[in-house]
């Protein structure tokens, strides 16, 4: 007994059963089958984001491709001599006055024609855009002194004629780009107007502007009331309200709102806020108020994921040194749960930002050249932009069509670049 | 009593208590061998209960061992604590009285058999009560009984009263054969040790009633010791 | 339930008293009848089997079951005198005298600083910064942190080891000056190091606190408590002082317990 130790600590019984054997043949199988399927699984994994990159490449690709071209526009240099022009403009009145409406009586539009048809001969007028006044006129008022001489303005080609100098157009516009070339007078440039101007009836002075300013808008009001009301409501289904078949009845009837077909807003909004509230046909804020009523839903979901994310233990922190209800959600809950509702957000706005159908029926559809003013002016937005070019008929349009749909990635791109960085900026590590 | 859920836990105590019993089977033992070997003058028995001694040691040794052990491995409460510590005291108190019983052995060779001394007749009478105590009081502390405990504690009192009257006799005897007195000094340490054995197994006694209830036993009525006039 | 001997010593009265408390979840009763006082400049430790309903009744001292929503809580808990299921009771104020730090160390992810700079704060006990600077160092230090903190306030307090934010968080709920706190098992996540700083900051508090502390650990209960409350399902088996309860135990169920007999 006396160089014993502790009784009872003596070995359980050992077990009855042999070690495994780990090299026998049917085990060395059964390895080799278990890393080939692990191969196998990588490797389809492998292809399924090659497929999606491929889509996607092919998508970026066709896109650049076709719209890249939309960035540039052809112009003729064309000659006009101000003085043998039987244009009457007086410099003082130009100085003094609305160089417009000094100009409109100057009957400009003539007097190009007449310049073109000097330097390019009889078809002269229809090499030229419609929108050439706008680059004389443009050039006048920056220099009033060349009414006094000759001068070479650089003037916008017509449809016609950009799209054969890009390799698309009829046989006779193609010699006359050939023709015009071969005179030095052709020159591609790039399209500044395309991103300052609205839309039109002209494909070669088109822009998009207009349709940016309409999304800008009409995403603005639906940020600012998706936003707080979204993460508010959020707020109050998580942390205050009782659980009954009201809040039940709550949640399931949201969950239900944002699966619901985005067109249903569009009449959700023609009969409510057009026909019911008289609010202005195809403005922004009409257009936003039903695309805030389609984003607000997913905030929501997103939001309330985000909040019950937030660990307990904090809630519980908070409150055990005394902190209100309130207290506890501002400081310490929403803070915590801001990534992720900022996700949601981003998910809801990039949503909003494309669709279509809804702004459609409220009206954004129209015709519209000239960007809104505010949010009660008539606009439309870069979705439906896209749509309306699609469907023109003049083949200059296609690659506006394009260069738009390259636009709307961008500026979706920007949008979630602030919002990443805004939920990196505001990620904690707890 | 339900079982620790520690399996090894009750091992170490009825390992303890194993050591306990073995140790006071020997103790029991010897004092009977001393006796035995008094009244016949058997000297090699006496050897025997000297020899004895040394395994006893042993096991009060094994048993403080393997109480630390106990106590570091298993941290024990209430009443499991109260019976560690009890097993460490009563160990003490057993190889004391295991050392008596030795000190009584030793002195058989120097009382020589022809020597018939009187008052040696009333010394097994003594020794039967006090190792009965002993006896009773270790299987008081196997059984948890406090009850036989508090038997054993009231027993003391009859001890006391045998020594009171041995001392009274030799005394007297002294006084009467000077020639004798180195053999009854001898008797009269003998009847002083048997006394001690019994105040041991009473101290275990009291142990055992700790253990049992958590109280020391209530405050009883004790034997005046006549060589000092004090209360035992 | 029986009162302690040592009850009759005391001239004041008891901190905070529970009489007859019983606890619902719903249908589910977790506490049944539970009476007992806990006293200021004393420990009081709760222990018993998992799912006995200590953790339940500690958090009924600081109606942290409010959050719960099918809890129920019925009898009478006072704190100096006052019902706090009355409803008048504050409950913000309530939680702001009786103190509570979590099984889980739980700091806020914020700086050390701001982390016991809220509770102040939010309460309004400072007038200036000046004023929340000591707080937070008078926290610190009284929480045995100031030393291994004072040159990284502005550090996250989830960047600590784990008993360092255990004590952040002892810190934390000092800082609003409480009169009772409550520790649901603050040393079950922590090493044995971290453990006995802890400790030995529970006996440092005594002086200026009541303390109840809910532990599954019985050596721990022996050595910061002067009075242990054992619960079995739901009920108050027994309650007494320390010592007596760990040597010799009056019921049969706590002594079960206490030496591993359970089960």
């Amino acid at each position: 007994m006396s160089s014993q130790a502790l009784p009872g600590l003596e070995a359980h019984a050992m077990a009855s059963r042999a070690p495994t054997d780990w090299t026998s043949d049917a085990m060395r199988h059964r390895i080799a089958r278990r890393y080939a399927a692990e191969r196998r699984f990588k490797f389809m994994g492998l292809l399924a984001i090659l497929i999606s990159a491929g889509f996607l490449a092919f998508l970026l690709v066709t896109m650049a491709a076709n719209g890249l071209r939309g960035f540039t526009r052809t112009e003729i240099a064309l000659p006009i001599d101000f003085q043998r022009a039987a244009i009457f403009i007086d410099p003082q009145a130009l100085k003094m006055g609305n160089p417009d409406q000094v100009l409109a009586g100057a009957n400009l539009p003539a007097a190009i024609d007449k310049a073109a048809q000097d330097a390019f001969g009889p078809e002269g007028a229809r090499l030229i855009s419609a929108s050439a006044v706008r680059s004389v006129r443009n050039a006048i008022v920056a220099d009033p002194t060349i009414l006094t001489r000759k001068v070479t303005i650089e003037v916008p080609a017509s449809e016609g004629i950009d799209v054969a100098a890009k390799g698309k157009g009829s046989e006779a516009d193609e010699a006359n780009v050939a023709r015009l070339r071969q005179a030095g007078v052709l020159s591609s440039g790039f399209n500044l107007p395309f991103l300052t101007a609205s839309d039109g009836t002209d494909p070669t002075v088109v822009g998009i502007w207009g349709a940016l300013k309409g999304s800008l808008l009409t995403m603005g009001i639906t940020l600012l009331l998706s936003f707080p009301i979204g993460v508010f409501a959020a707020l109050y289904l998580e942390e205050y309200a009782p659980r009954n078949r009201w809040t039940d009845l709550i949640e399931v009837s949201i969950n239900n709102l944002a699966a619901v077909p985005s067109i249903i807003f569009g009449l959700l909004g023609l009969a409510i806020f057009l026909n019911m509230m008289n609010l202005p046909r195809s403005a922004p804020l009409v257009g936003g108020l039903t695309l805030a009523l389609m984003t607000m839903p997913v905030i929501v979901i997103a939001g309330r994921n985000a909040i019950k994310a937030v660990p307990p233990s904090i809630r519980d922190a908070a409150l055990g040194i005394g902190a209100s209800p309130v207290q506890v959600v501002f400081h310490h809950v929403l803070p915590l749960a801001l990534p992720g509702i900022l996700t949601g957000t981003i998910i809801g706005m990039a949503r909003a930002l494309g669709e279509t159908a809804p702004l459609l029926m409220i009206g954004m559809r129209a015709f519209v050249a000239s960007p809104p003013g505010g949010i009660t002016d008539p606009a439309t937005v870069l979705p439906v932009q896209i749509f309306l070019w699609s469907d023109e008929v003049g083949r200059g349009f296609v690659e506006k069509t394009s260069a738009a749909i390259i636009i709307l990635l961008l500026f979706l791109l920007t949008m979630n670049s602030i919002a990443i960085y805004l939920r990196n900026k505001f990620e904690k590590k707890w | 009593m339900t079982d620790h859920t520690v399996k090894a836990f009750d091992d170490d105590i009825n390992a303890l208590r194993a050591l306990i019993a073995e140790m006071g089977g020997l103790t029991e033992d010897s004092i009977d061998k001393a006796m035995a070997a008094l009244s016949t003058g058997d000297v090699a028995l006496a050897d025997k209960v000297v020899a004895q001694d040394a395994r006893i040691d042993e096991l009060d040794a094994n048993i403080e061992r393997l109480v630390v052990q106990t106590l570091a491995l298993r941290a024990p409460l209430a009443d499991d604590l109260r019976e560690i510590v009890a097993v460490l005291k009563i160990s003490g108190l057993v190889e004391r009285m295991a050392d008596y019983a030795k000190n009584i052995a030793k002195r058989v060779e120097t009382i020589s058999a022809p020597t018939r001394v009187e008052p040696l007749s009333l010394l097994p009478s003594m020794a039967r009560i006090a190792r009965e105590m002993v006896k009773d009081a270790l299987d008081a502390f196997a059984a948890r009984d406090s009850k036989l405990a508090l038997q054993v504690i009231e027993r003391d009192r009859a001890v006391d009263d045998f020594y009171n009257s041995i001392f009274r006799t030799m005394v007297t005897f002294m006084m009467e054969n000077p020639k004798m007195i180195s053999e009854s000094a001898h008797i009269l340490f003998i009847a002083k040790n048997l006394e001690r054995i019994g105040d041991h197994a009473t101290n275990i006694a009291e142990m055992v009633h700790y253990v049992a209830t958590g109280t020391k036993p209530p405050e009883r009525e004790k034997a005046t010791l006549i060589e000092t006039g004090l209360e035992n | 339930m029986v009162t302690s001997p040592m009850a009759d010593m005391r001239n004041s009265d008891p901190k905070m008293t529970a009489r007859h408390v019983n606890v619902f979840y719903g249908e589910k009763q977790a506490i049944q009848d539970v009476s007992i006082d806990v006293e200021l400049d004393e420990v009081t430790a709760f222990i018993g089997p998992s799912g006995c309903g200590k953790s339940t009744f500690l958090r009924t001292l600081n109606r942290m079951n409010d959050t719960v929503p099918s809890a129920r809580v019925e009898g009478r808990i006072t704190l100096d005198g006052e019902d706090i299921y009355a409803s008048g009771m504050d409950v913000v104020q309530l939680r702001a005298r009786v103190g509570m730090v979590f099984l889980k160390p739980n700091p806020f992810p914020k700086s050390i600083y701001e982390n016991i700079a809220y509770g102040p704060r939010i309460h309004g006990l400072a007038s200036g910064k000046a004023e929340l600077d000591q707080i937070v160092e008078k926290s610190l230090r009284r929480a045995g942190l100031w030393d291994e903190v004072k040159d990284r306030l502005h550090d996250s307090g989830t960047a600590l080891s784990g008993g360092q934010q255990q004590r952040l968080c002892i810190g934390r709920a000092i800082a609003v000056e409480p009169e009772v706190i409550l520790m649901d098992e603050p040393c079950s996540a922590l090493d044995p190091i971290a453990t006995a700083k802890i400790e030995e900051l529970i006996l440092d508090l005594r002086g200026n606190y009541a303390i109840v502390i809910v532990t599954h650990n019985m050596q721990q209960a022996a050595r910061v408590s002067q009075r242990t409350a054992f619960f079995h399902l739901g009920r108050l088996v027994e309650q007494g002082p320390t010592t007596e309860i760990f040597t010799n135990p009056r019921e049969e169920r706590t002594k079960d317990y206490i030496t591993g007999r359970y089960g």
